[in-house]
């Protein structure tokens, strides 16, 4: 009794820099705040309410976070929550951009002018091809529940990037997660095909999660420890065993890779970008993305950096086989969202190169270029998606590529800034999409990873097929006679892909802002 | 003077602007973008008066900072070799606007929007010959295929969808490749100097000195995409499709223009940048140039389209410019750059007249045509002209050139040259004999009297072809070419004064002692 006296007293509160974790906090009260209303608010004033809240909150959000940059604050970073979170140069700039990016996914979730009511169901549990699912085919409720999951998954990302220990970045890897299953299942139209969307991701995720759970356990055997600079410490010679320290780290990497959408833990990737619906599928191509390659570059610089020589080849080769399953499989889709699911999934691999891009002396100049490539792609991402949920036809979206020929006779703007984009896509100089490329490669070849910068310009040049060959269809082939029309985007989705499209171009012209910021500081170890 | 580089960069951009506003009035946007080509034409000349031959390796340089972080600077100037080039790009684009001034347009397209792309994609041209950053360039050299891509894709023939992919394909592959090999020589930089840069004169001296091995590597990367670009055999099968799908005036820009840049690269960047490496593997370069000639001849007399005809023809001519590059003598050194600008001249005014000929008939199946000079006399001799510049003739520009490679050749590769000049032989054979298949004998082919005389019908020669000879639109357009053609076959001195500075710092910088002037000096 006593002895428990006395190691209560010995336990003290973590003390919490407020100030640094301001961002982060407002997303998950927002959030919290967001779910209230949902269950006070008549229905009628729930979509107005909520969305002004979370853009308020995301505004919000990046305010305080550049109040907290701009200040005095310690140039390595600091850790807080008794070690739980670091907040360092690369965390302030993920989330900035995962906050920006959210900024604009929830622009085009929000949106109701394209498909009337909104992309979302009001109540995704109805199965689909009863009467009741007929019923609400006709109606046009849409379900306001997608805010607060949104800012879940939004501040769950957030903590996952800043996560300094392993535990943390499973729950963060869990809070992501969850609302990202749901609003897959959220679809107005197909419905069959939003629920395998939902329950593929689910199962696949939930085996994902496994595996990093087990990775930490296995590590913690390893380091008696599960914060990152443990691990670190732990591996910077010991005798200890190698069998769990790889065996740990094999399956903590295979859990992130699957949230990268990294081949070949990439199955999920089309099946779930084509079923859910379009905004969601923009917000997880992008702030996903982000979040899972923030963690990645965080777990391989900070707790596995000395032991680079053993895994590198491992992720070399994982590199090789997500660029060229994007590439090649990218030119047989004949389905929009596939086919940029499939981009994605070579992007990744490209994403991977600059993750892996250590030098021998423990700098890693891939850490910024990969941060920048994210930022990038983000946006390119999300005015792409934008835009594929303008081509519709009675039926919804028209998804299949046959129905896009001859767009850019009936709608050339729309198919101008869609050109823009897949050439950005593809990595073609004065886009973001090739400076992205650019200072990928340039720390890959820093890092001594040639042969790698080589096979990805080839597969670069691969995936370049397909992108054209979109550009083909809208510019150089006759119109379908019954082919979709182009809706007229409502304020919001043309902000969204606006922002998207000029930010492209932006950083493909002048990158040196965003270089210098991305560039500013190392992880905190 | 450095704002004549400048103004020929804006111009030709402005001028797009404006022509692409006036996609609802053709003839308004053709007369525009004509005055715009003008301008161009007349920067050109001036831009050629401010060089000084024996001056600055690199003249006229101005520049911006553009991505610090990387070193990355806008930065223009101009040697002999880009003033040549961007001398004849401005003389040619009129001449193609000019060319195409009735050409009908696919259904649904305007003369606005055709002629904005021209102009946009001879901005982007000289800006690649005038750019003196590596970084600069390799943006350059893919943004170029971007208008091309759609001059191609959307107002070319049939098969055009194909050829347009095709050619953005394998030149943006080769493209790639190149940018790898120019981060390598960053990263070589960046570890000698403490500080990244693309700059092309720092460049050269801090990777000539790279071991051979390093060299090689990023010689090849440079190598493949010039190699495409050029083309040499075996990475040439984009150019007949683009050829041939292309519209005429946009074959002339391809073949006459953008090829160049492959050439242009071998020696602004090849050359000085991995000397090493390029005497090591000139052989191998040796061999395709040679087998690009064998290759390119035979094949050129085999076509039975004109279009592929005139693609398999430069293929041909880009083996004898290789073959001069790399055969590190100043004569050959000064007959490529000289024939770089005289297969712009001579084939340019082949395919002006081929479409020409196209035009009337409707067709660019050789069997479509024969005895068209019985109706079109003058279009006949402006064949024949450009065919004997083409298969250069004594007393044409082309001569000069082709005289030069080969005599200058002779010395260090003897038996390349040898083979190659059998690729003269070839030459006579299948200019003379498309001119004989078209223009001599009875009137006939379906294209000159129609199809319903049935096959193997020979024409009424007294009875009227709507067919006509050259209007003065036609003449107008042919006319500057004829007199260059003639004027540099006897008088080559004012552009062969401009070059030979510049080739012989290239060959400096290769660190070659030419073995004519050694002869010479004793």
């Amino acid at each position: 009794m006593n002895l428990l006296v006395a190691q209560a007293q010995t336990i003290e509160a973590p003390e919490i820099d407020y100030g640094a974790l301001a961002p982060l906090l407002i997303v998950l009260g927002a959030a919290c705040i967001s779910v209230l209303l949902e269950a006070l608010l008549p229905k009628h004033q729930r979509w107005a309410v909520q969305l002004v809240l979370t853009l308020v909150t995301l505004v919000g959000a990046v305010g305080s976070l550049i109040l907290y940059a701009t200040s005095e604050r310690p140039e390595q970073g600091v850790a807080t929550l008794a070690g739980a979170i670091a907040v360092d140069s690369p965390s302030l700039f993920l989330w900035a951009t995962l906050l920006v990016l959210g900024f604009g996914s929830v622009l085009l979730i929000a949106d109701r002018s394209v498909e009337p009511g909104g992309a979302f169901v009001a109540q995704a549990a109805i199965r689909p091809g009863t009467v009741q699912d007929r019923a609400q085919a006709t109606k046009t409720g849409m379900q306001t529940e997608v805010f607060p999951l949104t800012l879940f998954a939004l501040g769950g990302m957030m903590t996952f990037v800043a996560a300094n220990d392993l535990l943390t970045m499973f729950i963060a890897l869990e809070v992501l997660s969850l609302p990202l299953y749901l609003l897959c299942g959220l679809a107005r139209r197909r419905r069959l095909l939003s629920q395998e969307a939902a329950v593929k991701y689910f199962l696949l995720g939930a085996f994902a999660s496994a595996f990093f759970l087990y990775g930490v356990a296995l590590l913690y055997g390893y380091a008696g420890s599960v914060k990152l600079s443990a691990i670190a410490t732990a591996a910077g010679g010991t005798d200890r065993s190698d069998t769990l320290l790889f065996a740990g780290f094999g399956l903590l990497v295979v859990g992130l890779l699957f949230k990268a959408a990294v081949g070949p833990f990439h199955a999920w990737t089309p099946d779930v970008y084509q079923g859910a619906p379009t905004p969601v599928t923009a917000f997880m191509a992008a702030c996903t993305k982000v979040a899972a390659f923030g963690g990645i570059l965080r777990v391989l610089t900070v707790a596995f950096e000395n032991t680079q020589w053993e895994w590198r080849g491992v992720l070399y080769g994982v590199a090789v086989v997500s660029m060229v399953i994007g590439a090649i499989l990218g030119l047989t889709q004949t389905d929009v969202k596939r086919m940029i699911a499939y981009s994605s999934v070579a992007h990744a691999g490209f994403l991977l190169i600059g993750s892996i891009a250590l030098t021998p002396e423990g700098d890693a100049p891939g850490v910024s270029a990969t941060m920048f490539y994210l930022l990038a792609y983000g946006f390119t991402t999300i005015a792409a998606f934008g835009i594929v949920s303008l081509v519709r036809n009675s039926d919804g979206e028209a998804t299949h590529l046959s129905q896009w020929a001859g767009l850019a006779k009936r709608s050339p703007i729309v198919a101008a800034t869609f050109t823009f984009l897949l050439l950005a896509l593809a990595g073609i100089p004065l886009t973001s999409g090739f400076i992205g490329k650019f200072v990928v490669f340039s720390a890959a070849i820093d890092a001594g990873l040639t042969p790698l910068v080589v096979i990805a310009l080839v597969a670069s040049a691969v995936a370049a097929f397909f992108y054209l060959r979109v550009i083909v269809l809208m510019y150089f082939s006759d119109p379908a006679p019954d082919g979709p029309t182009v809706t007229v985007p409502g304020a919001f989705t043309t902000i969204a892909i606006t922002l998207g499209a000029v930010v492209t171009l932006v950083l493909g012209l002048w990158p040196t802002f965003v270089l210098d910021w991305a560039g500013t500081g190392t992880f905190l170890s | 003077m450095t704002w004549v580089l400048i103004a020929l960069l804006v111009v030709p951009l402005v001028g797009a602007l404006v022509v692409a506003f006036l996609r609802k009035d053709d003839k308004k946007a053709k007369l525009v973008a004509l005055a715009f080509s003008l301008v161009e034409l007349v920067l050109a000349v001036l831009l050629w008066t401010a060089y000084d031959p024996n001056g600055d390796r690199i003249q006229l340089a101005t520049g911006v900072d553009w991505i610090p972080a990387f070193g990355v600077r806008l930065q223009f100037g101009i040697d002999g070799i880009a003033l040549v080039m961007i001398a004849v790009i401005a003389l040619l684009i009129p001449l193609v606007i000019g060319a195409g001034w009735t050409e009908k347009l696919p259904a649904g397209r305007s003369q606005g929007g055709y002629l904005s792309l021209i102009l946009i994609q001879e901005a982007v041209t000289v800006a690649v010959f005038a750019a003196t950053d590596v970084f600069l360039f390799y943006v350059l050299f893919e943004v170029m295929l971007i208008p091309m891509y759609f001059l191609i894709g959307g107002y070319g023939g049939a098969r055009r969808q194909y050829a347009a992919v095709k050619f953005f394909l394998y030149s943006f592959l080769g493209g790639l490749i190149m940018l790898a090999s120019a981060i390598g020589a960053y990263a070589m930089a960046s570890d000698e100097l403490g500080k990244g840069t693309f700059d092309w004169a720092t460049l050269v001296k801090v990777v000539s000195d790279a071991d051979s091995t390093t060299q090689t590597w990023l010689f090849l990367g440079f190598f493949l995409a010039f190699a495409i670009k050029a083309p040499l055999v075996p990475f040439h099968t984009w150019l007949p499709d683009a050829a041939a799908e292309a519209p005429i005036g946009v074959t002339v820009i391809v073949v006459g223009i953008l090829d160049k840049v492959g050439t242009f690269g071998m020696l602004r960047y090849l050359l000085p940048m991995f000397p090493e490496a390029s005497k090591n593997l000139a052989p191998y370069v040796l061999v395709l140039a040679v087998a690009g000639v064998l290759y390119g001849s035979l094949l050129a007399t085999g076509q039975r389209d004109m279009k592929r005809f005139l693609a398999y023809v430069s293929i041909a001519h880009f083996g004898f410019i290789a073959l001069g590059i790399f055969s590190f003598t100043s004569q050959a050194g000064v007959g490529s750059v000289s024939y770089m600008l005289n297969h712009s001249i001579s084939t340019g005014m082949l395919i002006l007249v081929v479409g020409m000929v196209i035009a009337r008939g409707g067709s660019s199946l050789i069997s479509d045509y024969g005895g068209m000079s019985k109706v079109a006399p003058l279009l006949a001799g402006m064949l024949l002209l450009a065919g004997l510049t083409t298969l250069s003739l004594p007393g044409t520009n082309s001569f000069v050139s082709e005289f030069l490679v080969l005599i200058g050749s002779f010395p260090t590769r003897p038996v390349f040259t040898i083979i190659a000049t059998v690729g003269m032989v070839l030459a006579a054979l299948y200019v003379l004999w498309l001119y004989q298949r078209i223009m001599t004998g009875p009137l006939r082919g379906d294209a000159l009297i129609g199809a319903a005389a049935g096959p193997g019908a020979v024409g009424d020669p007294e009875k009227k072809t709507t067919i006509g000879d050259l209007n003065k639109r036609e003449i107008a357009v042919l006319a500057p070419l004829v007199v260059i053609v003639l004027a540099l076959g006897f008088y080559p001195q004012p552009v062969l004064d401009v070059i030979t500075p510049t080739v012989g710092a290239t060959l400096t910088e290769v660190g070659v002692t030419d073995p004519v002037t050694v002869q010479e000096g004793k």
